[in-house]
């Protein structure tokens, strides 16, 4: 922990203190980044929801790129901007549940007060910890150093693709089988409906050939 | 921990990373329990693993560790499969009852 601090506080002082540049960014980032989180939670309409959610990860992808974190922000806003919201909103779409909700009235007597007494005492208890607590060790992890000598993405596929390589692996199983549990529960279940019995066909006799010909077509 | 140094973050202290990462992550939680539709809930667990993912690339910066950085990689991979799936079940639950809230499913089976 000493060493770590005196470390930190080495760089600290040869940096020298923040610049309007960056404190500028961070408020503003931070700012959309709250004011999207509130809209996501009450916007009464799912698709406002979800647009909210895109600026608030914008927000994030700022911040990182404030961290000098390049590959996760870029990362960021294709994974989660671009793909996953767009699948949350595609499912809105798909369901047909765009519409307003009404959310003037809790369900459960007391829900919210209740939730505002956890939150506050979760997020109290969190902020305290990191107060008073004197737990990290200033033992590095294997995963290595950074180093702003070197590029952001090439540390980091360095120690994904040597350190960490197992799991990586490990992350392609998990989408193959995650990708595979999506198809099979959003598909239709074997439809009881199609293979007309044999016994139909002597009542279907009266029907229209066409409509027995589109029957034959559905397996 | 905060004020005994300013860590070098960009140039910004880390702390105020952690605080605005603390406020992001309370906002999802309270959205979480107070919310009934199930594609709103699911986007307060977005909002949360969010914010767990600033809390690691703020303290890779603080430790100047690597590793904080690589699991925010493996949370994006995690995150992306468990929205699929996640959305998987939403819709085939709606399949059934044509309704996307949580006080429907109250059901183990359809």
């Amino acid at each position: 922990m000493a060493a770590v601090m005196h470390g930190v506080l080495l760089a600290a002082t040869a940096t020298g203190h923040a610049s309007l540049v960056d404190w500028g960014t961070f408020v503003v980032a931070a700012a959309i980044v709250l004011s999207g989180a509130i809209g996501v939670v009450v916007a009464r309409n799912p698709v406002h929801s979800a647009l909210m959610l895109v600026m608030t990860l914008f927000g994030i992808a700022v911040l990182f790129v404030l961290q000098r974190d390049d590959f996760l922000a870029a990362v960021q806003v294709i994974v989660y901007a671009g793909a996953i919201v767009v699948l949350f909103l595609f499912v809105i779409m798909f369901l047909g549940v765009d519409r307003d909700e009404n959310i003037a009235t809790e369900p459960l007597r007391g829900q919210r007060p209740l939730a505002v007494a956890l939150v506050a005492l979760g997020v109290t208890g969190l902020l305290l910890l990191g107060e008073v607590s004197k737990w990290t060790t200033g033992a590095l992890s294997v995963a290595g150093s950074t180093d702003s000598s070197t590029s952001n993405v090439a540390q980091l596929g360095t120690s994904v693709y040597t350190t960490y390589l197992f799991p990586f692996e490990v992350t392609s199983a998990l989408l193959v089988i995650a990708v595979v549990g999506a198809v099979a529960l959003a598909r239709r279940p074997p439809a009881v409906v199609t293979a007309p019995d044999p016994d139909d066909e002597l009542v279907d006799e009266s029907a229209p050939a066409a409509a027995d010909a589109h029957q034959e077509v559905t397996p | 921990m905060i004020g005994a140094a300013s860590a070098l973050n960009g140039n910004i202290s880390g702390e105020w990373y952690l605080a605005l990462a603390a406020v992001l992550f309370a906002i999802g939680a309270f959205g979480l329990l107070i919310r009934r539709n199930v594609l709103v809930m699911f986007m307060c667990v977005e909002l949360m693993l969010n914010a767990a993912n600033l809390t690691f690339v703020t303290f890779a910066n603080m430790l100047h560790d690597i590793g904080g950085q690589v699991l925010v990689f493996f949370v994006l991979v995690v995150a992306a499969a468990e929205v699929v799936v996640g959305l998987g079940i939403v819709v085939a639950i709606f399949r059934r009852r044509a309704n996307a809230t949580a006080d429907d499913f109250h059901l183990m089976k359809g």
